[in-house]
């Protein structure tokens, strides 16, 4: 993984960070309960469950089952924090997010563990490349996808304080630091601006993330100036940012670790058709499922590097030269 | 409707309609939404709501909404309608109270169809690890679902057996016999979790409706409503229920 993020360091996979923070929260708030899936080891879950057994429930592997319980926990005032890999709660689960947790518009946290393709080695069933379109295609949820252990600490907090349904999407590998410390002025529905530059913007969330900032570092040499926005909030978006990053830069390229339609760059298109259209370009998986592999070379053959932002950014600058749009 | 009479008229739930809210109320989870109109009724009557707001069922702008919604009218508790879903909530409510002490009880209603659902199954195998004391689940076992009889689409029995290897606790009784009903859900909330089959005839009480399936999911014509109406009226005893009221009512508004 490090040969793809030159000049970042390595952090903690947003999985850890996600474990930690929400143990720590439990240590200020009594009122949160922890569900998961018989996959608390993975999602580490557990690192709450030891601390605090009696508020933590595996419920053993029944993911629709656990949802439902999640909604009778929060009309009973509870918390609750659930989780699972990304592909069994949201599509095992879906039914049940639809009836006991976006419905009624409960107070429940939905964690979605090893997101995107860089899983890897287990292969495309326990990679997870529709949960970002679906949580999003359900009303009144907040659907967020941190990009490094900071903003994933941030984001569990943000959480607990939202009231309503938060979808957090969480990464298996260790991955490059974006941020130095928790950033303070984190929000959902707001986009954090990493790179200033006026030739095109970059908006991206997750992994990715990293990608665009190195993307950004190497544009930079040949004097191409991308603004890099971290997009961690799906739905809601941050409009006025892309507003301003289609009015002041005259082009846009977002890079998800996930399906191209229905995710961020779905989102993001639609949201610039309606304020300010201007070319754009996807990174992304286009209609595909992946493989096993190890994350780094599965990036690098389904198109999710900065070598790809890049070549994407080259890519919606010809065509606006071109008077495209 | 005896069921849900007995629950709500039998002494069974705590409840207070000045206070939908009371955290200590029992919590009764319809998990077989397409019954709502029942429980609206037995809600109205018990004054959560006025008698006449029941007109407005299934129409728009109503709060009265065809299958249940989340606190559409305070005293509905879960939404539902997706059958399966119905026993999990009512799981999670009762694990809640155990946590914090608190001794309110969880009634959820299945349907018989809906124990196709595999869900029902995850969340009783749950509930009898969990064991909450304080989770009574009652099977109205009609023997009828959409598409015609139970045990010919895809047969449940041996039911009881099915709860039981779950570990619940398990009583059948005769769903259309008040007593009965009433004895099995105070042995239930001692017993929980616990699991009471209640066998049903599919529109009891009105001669051309009983155990016939073209009713399933169906509005009576007026003529036909009429009908019913008066058989169930000559059945029930005098001034119990308001739905003899509401019959004459009905009659005198022509409507």
């Amino acid at each position: 993984m490090k040969a793809l993020f030159p000049g970042l360091t390595l952090g903690k996979a947003t999985r850890d960070a996600y474990g930690e923070a929400l143990r720590d929260l439990g240590r200020e708030h009594e009122d949160i309960v922890v569900l998961d899936a018989d996959l608390a080891k993975s999602t580490k879950s557990a690192t709450f469950g030891e601390e605090f057994p009696d508020r933590f429930f595996n419920v053993g592997i029944q993911e629709a089952n656990m949802v439902g319980m999640a909604g009778g926990f929060a009309s009973c005032g509870k918390v609750p924090f659930i989780s699972s890999f990304a592909c069994f709660v949201i599509l095992k689960g879906f039914d049940q997010l639809r009836m006991a947790v976006a419905y009624p518009h409960l107070n429940i946290k939905v964690a979605g563990s090893h997101g995107g393709i860089s899983p890897g080695e287990d292969g495309a069933s326990q990679q997870s490349v529709e949960d970002v379109a679906l949580a999003c295609s359900l009303p009144g949820f907040v659907v967020c996808v941190p990009s490094d252990e900071f903003q994933m600490r941030a984001a569990v907090r943000a959480a607990y304080h939202h009231r309503g349904p938060v979808y957090l999407r969480l990464g298996r590998p260790k991955v490059p630091r974006v941020y130095e410390k928790e950033p303070a002025d984190f929000a959902f529905g707001r986009a954090t601006l990493l790179r200033e530059g006026r030739d095109a913007t970059v908006i991206a969330n997750g992994l990715m993330v990293a990608a665009a900032v190195v993307a950004h570092e190497r544009l930079a040499e040949e004097g191409i100036h991308v603004r890099v926005l971290d997009m961690a909030t799906v739905k809601p978006l941050d409009e006025e940012a892309i507003r301003l990053a289609a009015l002041e830069t005259g082009a846009i390229v977002t890079a998800e670790e996930h399906l191209v339609h229905g995710g961020l760059g779905a989102r993001v298109a639609q949201a610039a058709a309606r304020l300010h259209p201007v070319p754009m370009e996807f990174v992304g998986l286009d209609d595909t499922y992946a493989e096993s592999g190890d994350p780094e070379s599965l990036l690098r053959k389904y198109g999710l590097t900065a070598d790809h932002i890049i070549a994407a950014v080259r890519r919606v600058l010809e065509r606006r030269r071109d008077g495209a749009s | 409707v005896e069921i849900v009479t007995a629950l709500y008229f039998g002494g069974i739930l705590r409840y207070d309609p000045r206070r939908p809210d009371w955290p200590d109320r029992d919590r009764f989870v319809l998990s077989k939404g397409h019954g709502v109109p029942v429980q609206y009724a037995a809600m109205a009557e018990a004054g959560y709501f006025p008698v006449s707001e029941l007109d407005t069922l299934r129409k728009i702008d109503s709060r009265l909404q065809g299958h249940p919604v989340y606190w559409s009218v305070p005293g509905i508790e879960a939404s539902t309608g997706s059958l399966g879903q119905g026993l999990s909530i009512g799981l999670g409510m009762a694990l809640a109270a155990r946590l914090d002490g608190k001794d309110y009880r969880v009634f959820v209603l299945l349907g018989d169809g809906e124990c196709q659902e595999g869900q029902v199954w995850e969340a009783a195998m749950s509930a009898g690890h969990h064991r909450p004391a304080n989770l009574v689940a009652i099977v109205d076992y009609n023997k009828y679902q959409l598409d015609g009889a139970v045990a010919d689409i895809l047969d449940l029995d041996p039911l009881a057996e099915k709860w039981r290897a779950m570990r619940w606790n398990v009583r059948e009784i005769d769903g259309h016999d008040l007593p009965q009903i009433l004895s099995a859900l105070e042995w239930a909330v001692e017993h929980g979790p616990a699991c009471i089959i209640a066998h049903t005839v599919k529109g009891k009480g009105v001669s051309f409706m009983e155990g016939e399936n073209a009713y399933h999911g169906v509005a009576p014509t007026e003529e036909e409503l009429a009908r019913a109406l008066a058989e169930l009226e000559s059945a029930l005893p005098r001034a119990e229920l308001s739905i003899e009221r509401e019959a004459a009512q009905y009659r005198e508004e022509g409507r």
